[in-house]
């Protein structure tokens, strides 16, 4: 399914994996939490116990626990973060004693966006966290996923066929294509963040376009 | 639960209370009900016993006053209890047997393909044939006896748990690895809950199949206990007796269920927004 797949993450970057469906992009991210073992090559984490997190499509809540019993049951001995302000950051508090199942999808995957967040990680894996939610709320998560991010300087890897969503989030683009797939090309996407207006993304994701037009599409 | 109709997204945190409260009203109203149908069967029985006009057909207060003569005497309690502990003994044998080798055989296909002929062999076995090779075999002791009521019984815990362990969610498992979980943790919180309604089907039909097979086992090959009581009085014809007893323990295990087995059941499903 894959093969010479190679690619490295800085520190405290943010950098999506594009590519087609059936691209083998969740394929990759397994390897990399160690889900998929039925591979040959080698994943270097940074150093011995580096804390790699993780949310995947679906929120993958304990539906017998409660929102806040949730995030602390994923939590590593000697980790206390500031629950308080974690919900507060991701409006959770609300609902902190509620139980999954009583929660709307956009919330369910708040929660896992805070798991995710609680256990202060290095890495930070998504699957396509924002898939089939309204675009008002998902916009709302990227913001709030990009403002984490900022504060707290973890490297994240995002899964996404979404590349406006790419190009707003990322620092990088990995493109992946083919069938094994492959690495097609990487993009930096060297705009501000405060610069990431409409038109801009628009503009930079067309001249990737023009290089990768049997990969990227709009 | 058609009456609790409201949207989920609009309902504010402290929903569930106010969910568990409406359920204690409505268990409320049903069990004036019950009381009503029983009180019912008892007018239909007593009814039925006045017009056979028989001896092997008693009234349900003859029933009653030999319960009472039966308690008052001591004779009623120990029979209960030494049944009740037969009881308590092979379903408790059972389930852990059958727990681990139904969980062994959905999580492994090995397991299952290699034992699957000693379960169909052992579930198509006559309780009866399994009693008796159970006492020639090991002799007419108590070991026989609980191990002839746990062979009968394991069979059953293990389908049903086969199925629960075919059922987990590898979705959860793998979020559990990934936040490394320790191995209590992820029994309690990962892999148990999704087991219980399981386990809960298991002790439930268990239950009620044991007891029915430790009279048998009581009325072969020993001195004491419900079912020795029962054969006792089937040879004077005392049918007073033998229902006497009957409703006994019947009545200990709706006591069981209700103190017990449901407050429990409760407990470990108020996450459930709707009974499945």
């Amino acid at each position: 399914m894959l093969r010479d797949l190679a690619f490295s993450l800085e520190p405290g970057s943010f950098t999506c994996l594009i590519g087609p469906s059936g691209s083998g992009k969740t394929t990759t991210l397994r390897i990399l939490l160690g889900l998929d073992t039925d591979f040959v090559g080698s994943v270097a984490l940074p150093g011995h116990d580096a804390r790699i997190a993780a949310v995947f499509q679906e929120p993958r809540l304990l539906p017998w626990r409660t929102v806040e019993q949730n995030v602390r049951l994923a939590l590593p001995d000697g980790v206390t973060p500031d629950l308080d302000g974690l919900f507060d950051a991701l409006g959770l508090s609300d609902v902190r004693d509620n139980f999954p199942g009583e929660l709307s999808l956009g919330l369910a995957r708040r929660v896992a966006l805070a798991r995710a967040f609680a256990i202060d990680p290095d890495v930070l894996l998504l699957d396509e966290p924002f898939v089939s939610l309204d675009e008002a709320t998902a916009q709302r998560l990227r913001g709030l996923l990009e403002t984490l991010w900022l504060k707290r300087g973890v490297t994240v890897l995002m899964v996404t066929h979404n590349l406006r969503e790419a190009a707003r989030l990322a620092d990088r683009l990995v493109l992946m294509a083919g069938q094994p797939a492959h690495i097609v090309g990487e993009e930096e996407i060297d705009l501000a963040r405060g610069a990431r207006d409409r038109d801009a993304v628009e503009a930079r994701l067309n001249r990737i376009m023009q290089r990768h037009p049997e990969t990227v599409r709009i | 639960m058609t009456g609790g109709g409201l949207p989920l997204s609009a309902v504010p945190p402290h929903t569930t209370r106010r969910r568990g409260t409406a359920g204690g009203r409505r268990r409320g109203t049903r069990l004036p009900l019950g009381l009503f149908s029983l009180a019912g069967a008892l007018a239909l029985w007593a009814l039925a016993a006045h017009l056979a006009d028989d001896a092997t057909v008693p009234t349900p207060l003859d029933v009653a006053a030999f319960m009472v003569r039966e308690a008052a005497s001591g004779e009623l309690f120990l029979h209960l209890g030494i049944t009740l502990a037969r009881v308590a003994a092979a379903f408790t044998l059972s389930m852990l047997i059958g727990t681990g080798v139904g969980l062994l055989m959905g999580q492994n296909r090995t397991a299952d393909r290699g034992l699957d002929p000693w379960l169909i062999l052992l579930i198509n076995l006559p309780a009866l044939v399994l009693i008796v090779l159970c006492y020639i075999w090991i002799g007419l002791t108590e070991a026989a006896a609980i191990t002839a009521v746990a062979l009968n019984k394991i069979p059953n815990v293990v389908i049903t748990l086969r199925e629960g362990a075919r059922a987990l969610d590898p979705g959860l498992s793998e979020m559990a690895r990934v936040y490394r979980f320790s191995r209590a943790r992820r029994v309690r919180d990962v892999i148990l809950p999704q087991l219980q309604p399981y386990l809960a089907a298991a002790s439930r039909s268990g239950l009620a199949l044991i007891w029915k097979i430790v009279l048998v086992v009581e009325l072969i090959g020993r001195s004491n206990g419900v079912g020795f009581q029962i054969h006792l009085y089937f040879q004077f014809f005392d049918v007073t007796a033998i229902l006497g007893y009957a409703l006994a323990f019947v009545a200990v295990m709706l006591a069981i269920e209700y103190a017990l087995v449901q407050p429990l059941e409760k407990r470990v499903s108020r996450w459930r927004i709707r009974p499945a």
